[in-house]
Order: structure tokens, then C-alpha cells, then sequence
């Protein structure tokens, strides 16, 4: 944020002159708390007569929202007018796509809620992708769209969505607001919903008639959920018969899921798996939980996950899932997934449990109650003497891990390998930053490459798969975490999506980076085309080679960032660097990489997981005498 | 498959109705009859679902139904212990001649004549799935020319309520 720009400095003019409260530094495990209720106590109870748009802006700041990314447009244009005079920051998006991805990205990186904004109609529909995308990743995000006045809905007006129905599968909770006197109280449940229990997105639909109705703000409201209670704590027979069967294992596993990084758990996630010495496995949506360098840790599971992973879940006799939900893409063919194994399956959301795999010890709560209660009942197990020797179940996996480390080969046309410009892109920038990633085979590399040290630090798009995600996304982390880097890792298909949010990044000082894994083709589709459908390349070749349409170093520029480029492995360290000395704008470097690189090991779409290839034509060999 | 009776009680809002609906079809149910119609509580409806399902799929789209904010609570109704009820009103010919025989039927059911007309009797009548797919057996053979039927709504037996738990106490 340090190039000022007319907007950051009007943006600069109007927080001075509004009188805010000074913004408080969130810590983030106390932040994603699940079970920190979310109605403020900011401000003192007040009352004032305004609009039902003042009502919306004023209830925003009362909740702490810092910023709001978003479009103006008819309905919604009551809302702004109030928003002008506020101390919360709105960040004009290109694309509504590109607000909603940024409120997820502000909200994995800080815990915090992130927050969108678009007017009815078409604004609101842009919207779905990222709603969706937030339902399938468990993202606390609030999406505010306009709708047409009472009096004309259910008329197809102009610009008229039933936005409230089209999100009902996708959302948490959604609201049709009804009158202003609700503003403040809609606002408030719609903050809590999204940020405790299992988080998710809300969307808020507001008629325009209703911004502009006069009104009385009084806060704080009182909440009217009889129906949520979401169940935080553990029960203790439960905790206890967890711990004995960890007590009492041979081959146990410690599955984590995204679930430990919204309770805030990691820390304890540590102390467990020191405590117990059982091997970890981290899902895509739960890197960093867990620091990849640590001794027990076997990597990623799943269909492009690291040997050790796969076979340590294959072959337990004991899986201790905490806040993971047996995903097809963890679990390959789900008949055939973990066949000897007991399953302790913790999960805030009770719907979780037993949707796909047979549990043995279901444990309803809070990943950070749990796992603060399941060391409380190994420690006493322990002390009681009750422990099983995991050497021979170490020296299995070690094997295995030394067999069938991560690696990739060069590619024999002499290209630019993509996996050697992730893996130095990790190096280089090391733990510290953010990674954003979009959807396909560089997500993969970068999960795969880069290590992941500590908590939030590697954000995508697990559940839905959403190309397009990470330059928003990139972009919400950053103005979210203003102090740290973020790279985003895309691909050239991903980046072709939603690049336009750069001339954002430009103009409003959020000096993100991005690295485009530019191999010509929708990579992760050749793959498939090449290993499933006989090298028949149809319609994934995007000219970005053949033709250099579009010169992404010249799109950088005329969006008002810094475009570099990279074709050799020589230049790689040097370009990164480059890249790294830059923090007054948005950089954008063009790697250009070969296109055959493919992504291993790999579990194909619905085979077993005992399946695994570790590379194209490799099988890797187990030895089955030693389970 | 079974049938499986559920009690669903729900913050009595628009839309609570497409939220209960739209998750069934979305998780691949088939819902056989439903009810819907306030409580004792106005905040309160209680929607009444019959749903063909095995026991493991139906746990789970009960769970999903718990996660929506509207619902307040969910019983599965026992056939054994409950008492289930459906309404059916039917518009069967019976011209002079055949009269008195569909007037027979109509009293065998304990159901009443609701309206008469020159050519049909319609006619009203209460009572289990079962005892009115008999009834309509047996007036199939005078010639139904139209019929209406309603959702099943059932209530469990005994003193106890399913609304005096403590989640509505809270509503």
C-alpha cells in the first residue's frame, strides 16, 4: 500500500475525516475461534435516525468490518452513498467474481469475515461462483446485494434475480431483508452465522426501498437463531474412547483437514501429534496446519498426494480424522479406502460425520475443544502405562517416504519445467508469505513444491475447484495482510478468468504477485487428455504459446502493474528476485513452461487408492508381508 | 426401503418451505407426501414429511435438515406409536342406479357425502394411506372422475409433546 494513488488518497481523506475507531489488529487464532461469538460489543448501545442504507453501513462498522470489496449499481446505490462517508474501506472491484473471491481471500488469510458487496440482478449473480466456492471451502463471507424495491419483486423488473432462491443450496443461511428495522439484526446474525459453528457464506438481500426507507438504528440487536446451536464441545466419553484407541494402535494416522485451521488449532494440532508420535496427513485445505518440514508429517493425501500419505491412510489401523470430511478426492473409491481401519471422526459439523465413511467414534465439536481434550485423555493413557511401540509402523513409512519422495523430471524437450519455477519460487520467498493458488496442475505443484510452514499461509480453492480464483483471492489476502507477501501461483487458463482485478490491485495500492505457470494449455485437461483419452488434445491448447495471445507481459502493464517474463531455468532465481524488489505495485511474471510436464503421483478418478502411480507407468511396490 | 415419517418443526418464515424441499431434491430424495401448517406456537409450523429412504441415507439428510437455520427440531414418528392421518376428497359417478351402492361403500369407510350432484357424489374421508387406498379400490369400479388427497400429518401417542423440548422453549 505504499503508492498513493487520487482514490487510496480520497479513501485516506474520508477515514480521517470520519472519526474512526482505532482498528484493532485481530489476533487470528482468537479471531477464528469458532467459539467466540460474533456479536460485538464494539460501541456502546446506540440509536440515530437514518436511512436503512445508513442503518447497513453503520451496523458494517459496529461489527468491525474494515473493508468491503464490491461494485455499486441501481439497487445497491442507496448503500453507497452512506458507505462514502464511512470508516469502512470499500475496494472498487472490476468483476462482482472478483469481490466475492476477494472477501474469502481477506477472510482465510485473517480469520476475519470477508465481506462483498453488488447490486441486484446481474452484480448478484456474478456473485454465485464465489459463494459457492466459499459453501464447498467453509468460508466466513457475507455477500450484501441490492434487490429491487418490495413493491416489484416477482415482477422480473429490470435486474431483477431471485438471488435468495439461486443461493439457497450454496449459502449457510441467506436473508431477503423485509423492513429496515431488521438491518442491524439481519446484519449481526448474518456476521454470526458466517464466522462460528462450521463457517460458512451468507448472503444478505436487501430491497432497495427498504436502503432508502427511514428508519431508527439501534445497536446492539438482539439475535433471533433458535434454531443454531452449533455444538462446540466434545463429549467426554467420546474424547476418552479416542484416546484409548490411539493408545492401543499400530498404524494410526492423524488425518487433519481445513476444520483445525478455522478452529485456530494448530498449535495443538502440534502438541498431539508430538505427544503421541503418530504420523500426520494434511489436507489441501488444512497446509500449514501442520509445518511440512516436521519429521511426522507424510505430506498431502489424495489423488495427487505423496506416497507416504496415501499408503500411511490406506494401510491404518486407526485414522483420527479432525475436521476433514473423506473427500472422493481424498479417499479414491471409497469402498476400497482404508479397509483395516477403526475411524475416529471429529467434525463441528455433525452432517460430516459418517456422510461418506463408516465411523467408528464419532466426536461432534470444535477441532480446538477436541484436540485440547484428546491430549488431556492421551496424556492420562500415557501415564497409565498404555502406549504401543510405532517403529515398525515408522520404518514402513520411512521406507516408503524414502522410495517415493516428491519429485518431477526435467522435461526432455529442454522447456522450463513448472515444478523447478514452483519449488524456487518456495525457496526464494520462503515461509513467511502467502500463497494463493487457482485450480489445476500448478495448485497441485505449489502444494507439492512449496513448503508450507506455519498456519494461513497457503490459500485456494479445495471444494469447487474454481479456476479464476487466485488473483482476487491474492488480492483479498493482501489487503487483508497488508504487511506480508502474497504470491499468487496461477495458471495461464486461471489467470485469463479474473487477471482484470490487477488494474484493481494498481489503482488501490494492494501490491500483490503473481506467478503465471504459463504452459499454453488448460494443463490439468491435456493431462487427463494425454493419460485418458489417447493424447486427443481437444480444445485445451490456449494459443498462449503458439501465438502469445494475450502477451501476459503487456496485459500486466496495461493493467497498471510490472510484467516480467521467464522462458529459461537460468533466469528463474533472478526473476523472482526482481519481482521481490518490487512493493509499490502488483507484479506479474510470465513464466513460459513446458506443456508435458505432468503432476504424480496420482490416484486416476474413481480407482482405489491402492492404485497409486507414482509416475506414468510406475506402480510403486509395498510389501504387503510388513502390515 | 422404508417409509419414514418426520416431524420437522420450523421458524414459521417465508421460505423455510423451499429450504426443507429444495434439500431433499437436492440430496437425491424422494418426498412420498408432505404437510405443512402452524402449531400451537404461531412462530412455529410443523411440516410433516413421508420419505422412502434406507435408514443410513435418511441420517443423513436429517442431519442436513438440522443444519438449516429455520429448523428448530426433527422427530422421526414411529408408525407403532404415532397416529397418522390423511384427508381425501373424491368425485366418483353414481348416476340413479349405482347411488345406493357407492352410498354403501361410504359408510362401510365411516366417510361422508360432501356434495351431490345429478351424475357424481363427492365425497369426503379421513384415515390411514391405507384404509383410503382401500376405499379408492373399491370406488374405482363406479368411476373416479376426480380426487384430491392430502399430505399425511401425524402426531405421536401419549402425554408427551415434541414441542416441549428446549429448543422451542428458546423460539
Amino acid at each position: 500500500m505504499t503508492r498513493p494513488t487520487p482514490e487510496t488518497l480520497a479513501h485516506t481523506a474520508r477515514r480521517a475525516r470520519a472519526a474512526a475507531d482505532p482498528s484493532v489488529d485481530v489476533d487470528p487464532a482468537a479471531a477464528r475461534s469458532a467459539a467466540t461469538p460474533t456479536v460485538p460489543a464494539v460501541r456502546p448501545s446506540t440509536s440515530a435516525q437514518v436511512s436503512g442504507a445508513g442503518s447497513l453501513v453503520r451496523s458494517l462498522e459496529a461489527l468491525g468490518v474494515d473493508v468491503v470489496f464490491g461494485i455499486p449499481g441501481g439497487a445497491i446505490l442507496p448503500a453507497y452513498d452512506p458507505l462514502y462517508d464511512s470508516t469502512v474501506r470499500h475496494i472498487l472491484v472490476r468483476h462482482e467474481q472478483g469481490a466475492g473471491h476477494a472477501a474469502t481471500g481477506y477472510a482465510q488469510a485473517t480469520g476475519k469475515v470477508g465481506v462483498c458487496m453488488a447490486t441486484s440482478g446481474p452484480g448478484a449473480t456474478n456473485l454465485v461462483t464465489p459463494i459457492a466456492d466459499a459453501y464447498m471451502d467453509s468460508v466466513a463471507m457475507v455477500a450484501i446485494t441490492g434487490q429491487v424495491a418490495r413493491p416489484s419483486i416477482g415482477t422480473d423488473a429490470f435486474q431483477e434475480a431471485d438471488i435468495q432462491g439461486i443461493t439457497l443450496p450454496i449459502t449457510k443461511h441467506n436473508f431477503l431483508v423485509q423492513s429496515p428495522e431488521e438491518i442491524p439484526r439481519v446484519l449481526a446474525e448474518a456476521f454470526h452465522l458466517a464466522s462460528s459453528g462450521r463457517p460458512g457464506p451468507v448472503l444478505v438481500d436487501i430491497p432497495k426501498d427498504v436502503l432508502q426507507a427511514p428508519t431508527t438504528f439501534a445497536w446492539p440487536p438482539t439475535l433471533d437463531l433458535p434454531g443454531y446451536r452449533p455444538t462446540l464441545h466434545p463429549h467426554g466419553k467420546q474424547i476418552r474412547e479416542a484416546a484409548r484407541l490411539m493408545a492401543a494402535a499400530r498404524r494410526p494416522v492423524l488425518y487433519v483437514g481445513g476444520g483445525v485451521l478455522k478452529a485456530g488449532a494448530t498449535d495443538g494440532l502440534r502438541r498431539l501429534a508430538e505427544l503421541t508420535g503418530i504420523p500426520v496427513v494434511t489436507t489441501l485445505m488444512a497446509l500449514g496446519a501442520f509445518p511440512d518440514s516436521h519429521q511426522q508429517h507424510l505430506g498431502m493425501p489424495g489423488m495427487h498426494g505423496t506416497v507416504a500419505a496415501v499408503y500411511g491412510l490406506q494401510k491404518a489401523d486407526l485414522i483420527v480424522a479432525l475436521g476433514a470430511r473423506f473427500d472422493d478426492r481424498v479417499t479414491g473409491k471409497l469402498d476400497s479406502f482404508a479397509p483395516d481401519a477403526t475411524v475416529v471422526h471429529a467434525d463441528i459439523d455433525p452432517a460430516e460425520i459418517g456422510k461418506n465413511r463408516h465411523v467408528d467414534v464419532p466426536i461432534v465439536g470444535d477441532a480446538k475443544h477436541v484436540i485440547d481434550e484428546l491430549i488431556a485423555a492421551v496424556t492420562v493413557e500415557r501415564s497409565a502405562g498404555r502406549t504401543t511401540d510405532l517403529g515398525d509402523w515408522w520404518t514402513q513409512l520411512d521406507d516408503l517416504r524414502n522410495r517415493y519422495p516428491l519429485g518431477y523430471d526435467e522435461p526432455a524437450d529442454g522447456t522450463l519445467s513448472p515444478q523447478y519455477v514452483i519449488k524456487r519460487l518456495g525457496e526464494i520467498v520462503g515461509p513467511d508469505a502467502i500463497f494463493v493458488a487457482g485450480v489445476g496442475q500448478h495448485q497441485m505443484w505449489a502444494s507439492q513444491f512449496i513448503s508450507y510452514e506455519k498456519p494461513y499461509t497457503w490459500l485456494n480453492s479445495g471444494g469447487l475447484g474454481t479456476m479464476g480464483y487466485a488473483v482476487p483471492a491474492a488480492m483479498g489476502a493482501k489487503v487483508g495482510k497488508p504487511d506480508t507477501v502474497v504470491w499468487a501461483v496461477d495458471g495461464d487458463g486461471c489467470f485469463q478468468m479474473t487477471n482484470q482485478e490487477l488494474a484493481t490491485c494498481a489503482l488501490e495500492g494492494i501490491p500483490v504477485k503473481i506467478a503465471v505457470i504459463n504452459n499454453g494449455n488448460l494443463g490439468m485437461v491435456r493431462q487427463w487428455q494425454t493419460l485418458f483419452y489417447n493424447e486427443r488434445y481437444s480444445n485445451t491448447d490456449l494459443g498462449t504459446h503458439k501465438h502469445r495471445i494475450p502477451d501476459f507481459v503487456k496485459l500486466a502493464e496495461a493493467l497498471g502493474c510490472i510484467g516480467l517474463r521467464c522462458e529459461n531455468a537460468a533466469d528463474v532465481d533472478k526473476t523472482i528476485a526482481a519481482a521481490m524488489e518490487i512493493n509499490d505495485a502488483p507484479v506479474v511474471i510470465d513464466f513460459v513452461v513446458g506443456k508435458d510436464a505432468m503432476v504424480w503421483p496420482m490416484v486416476a478418478a474413481g480407482t482405489s487408492n491402492d492404485e497409486i502411480m507414482f509416475a506414468r507407468g510406475v506402480r510403486p511396490t509395498f510389501d504387503e508381508d510388513d502390515i | 426401503m422404508t417409509m419414514h415419517t418426520l416431524s420437522v418443526l420450523v421458524e414459521n418464515k417465508p421460505g423455510v418451505l423451499a429450504r426443507v424441499s429444495g434439500l431433499f431434491s437436492r440430496r437425491g430424495f424422494n418426498i412420498d407426501s408432505l404437510a405443512v401448517g402452524e402449531t400451537e406456537n404461531p412462530d412455529v409450523s410443523r411440516i410433516t414429511i413421508v420419505v422412502n429412504a434406507e435408514s443410513s441415507p435418511l441420517e443423513q439428510v436429517t442431519k442436513q435438515l438440522n443444519k438449516l437455520v429455520n429448523v428448530l427440531k426433527i422427530v422421526e414418528l414411529d408408525p407403532q406409536v404415532s397416529v397418522a392421518r390423511e384427508l381425501l376428497l373424491v368425485k366418483v359417478r353414481a348416476d340413479r342406479s349405482a347411488r345406493s351402492q357407492v352410498l354403501e361403500t361410504v359408510n362401510l369407510f365411516r366417510a361422508r357425502v360432501v356434495d351431490v350432484a345429478p351424475d357424481t357424489l363427492t365425497i369426503e374421508a379421513t384415515g390411514t394411506p391405507d384404509k383410503l387406498d382401500a376405499l379408492l379400490r373399491d370406488l374405482e369400479s363406479y368411476g373416479i372422475k376426480e380426487m384430491v388427497q392430502s399430505g399425511l400429518v401425524a402426531i405421536g401417542r401419549g402425554s408427551r409433546s415434541i414441542t416441549a423440548g428446549p429448543a422451542l422453549r428458546a423460539a
